[in-house]
């Protein structure tokens, strides 16, 4: 398991694109927003969390489709699917990789773009700590959704179809808790929300991946 | 001692359904028709909402569908998991586009109900929210049917996907009340009201609702068999190829 996680960690940050595009897509996203909305920072300040917020799940987004595509082209998939290593473990390790190169680096640089968009004082650490509560869970759904789409030439549009209503509920208690936080509000009630969603998709969701894969290599 | 599991078998269920459908689809045209025609007609005007109250026939029974056709689909994936029955899977699959129609139905007409009297085609209100989310989710699974080429693949992994946005479809629900809370915009109307609409407007609702429970069989019936004679052809053509 740890060797299988070593590899796509490697894998993640060595073969090109993967690990610096998602960043670059969030600072890009963020970069356009003022251009989009016009140069107000009271408004900037007003729409930062969300903004963020959703930044980091298009960033996320973006990456999905890489978890599981190139080891199903080159056949190493098959190989690890026949591994003395329960589907379950295989993708919770994929998610776990996927979210160590994506979901980690996005909450570290998030609060640096909160500057870029006049993000206020009090709202640095719930930002911080609803990416961090959250990302694992898009991390997760993910993973799912790679799972199912794995065998679909260009499956890349319908994975974002099928992903983006199951991350609403994430989006949702994040974003409440980072404007919570930002607006000098007590934030507890929707990151605990946000932990309860991430803990239960980390618990079943992996089994559900491992079923849809199974069906997908069979 | 017939079973209800017979009726996994696609000659079967054709048979059956080819005998129950001129019925069923009969009587939902009749249902459907009273009520909403008492409905639109011989129902008086509500006094604060004038004649726009009367697109409730409409909108009411088309969201009942919306969410009782996911419900369906859900029944029958956990059968075609459980069971492996071919019929309920294409069942599932039938049912979806009729239930993304309703969603758009109740969408529409609940646009229209709501500029009158709310002043507004849209607000972010957690029940429109979360009937939105279930449009996204039924658009999600009928690609996901379309996408794959292999029928009993494409029948395992929509089931699971059905399963695992039934769960979230109803997190969202909970996750759009609470995101709602501390916003402005009050929830001026819910479909709860049926308890405190009077009996003009209660007796043609009821069967307008049943006329759009009986359309929704007919159509499921009707797309089913569709499913089963494409499967059925395909298998053929297949043949015919390979001789």
């Amino acid at each position: 398991m740890i060797a299988l996680l070593m590899r796509d960690l490697k894998l993640g940050v060595r073969a090109g694109g993967g690990f610096g595009l998602g960043l670059a897509f969030f600072l890009i996203v963020v970069t356009l927003v003022p251009f989009g909305v016009g140069p107000r920072p009271d408004l900037h300040a007003s729409i930062a969390p969300g903004i963020l917020w959703l930044g980091a799940l298009l960033a996320c987004l973006l990456s999905l489709d890489r978890i599981f595509a190139l080891d199903w082209e080159d056949g190493s998939l098959d190989l690890l699917a026949t591994a003395p290593l329960p589907m379950e473990a295989l993708v919770s390790i994929k998610a776990l990789a996927h979210w160590l190169t994506t979901g980690l680096p996005l909450v570290l640089v998030a609060p640096v773009l909160g500057i870029l968009l006049n993000l206020s004082a009090s709202g640095y650490l719930p930002l911080t700590l609803s990416l961090l509560l959250g990302t694992p869970a898009l991390s997760v759904i993910g993973t799912f959704g790679a799972a199912l789409t794995v065998g679909i030439k260009r499956g890349g549009l319908l994975l974002s179809l099928l992903v983006l209503p199951l991350y609403v509920p994430i989006l949702i208690f994040g974003a409440e808790a980072a404007r919570r936080g930002a607006e000098g509000l007590p934030y507890t009630t929707p990151l605990v929300m946000l932990a309860g969603i991430t803990c239960g998709t980390i618990a079943l969701l992996p089994f559900a991946s491992a079923s849809v894969l199974r069906v997908n290599l069979r | 001692m017939s079973s209800l599991w017979e009726y996994a078998n696609p000659r079967k269920f054709i048979a059956t359904s080819d005998r129950v459908l001129p019925w069923v689809a009969g009587l939902s045209l009749l249902t459907l028709t009273a009520g909403l025609v008492w409905g639109f007609w011989f129902t008086p005007e509500e006094a604060r909402q004038g004649a726009s109250v009367k697109i409730i026939f409409l909108h009411v029974p088309a969201a009942l569908m919306a969410i009782n056709a996911w419900l369906m689909m859900l029944v029958a994936s956990l059968i075609w998991i459980v069971r492996r029955h071919h019929v309920s899977a294409l069942a599932a699959r039938a049912a979806a586009p009729v239930g993304a129609v309703m969603t758009v139905i109740a969408l529409a007409t609940g646009a229209l109900w709501g500029q009158p009297i709310w002043g507004t085609w849209w607000v972010w209100d957690p029940r429109l929210t979360s009937f939105l989310i279930l449009f996204l989710f039924y658009l999600g699974y009928i690609a996901l049917w379309s996408a794959i080429e292999d029928d009993d693949t494409a029948a395992d992994l929509t089931s699971v996907l059905c399963l695992v946005g039934s769960v979230f479809a109803v997190l969202s629900r909970y996750a759009v009340n609470f995101w709602n809370q501390g916003l402005h915009q009050p929830a001026s109307l819910s479909l709860d009201r049926e308890e405190n609409v009077a009996n003009v407007f209660y007796h043609p609702l009821l069967l307008s609702i049943a006329g759009f429970v009986l359309l929704f069989i007919a159509l499921v019936l009707l797309r089913t068999q569709t499913e089963i004679r494409a499967r059925r052809m395909r298998a053929l053509l297949a043949r015919e190829r390979m001789g």
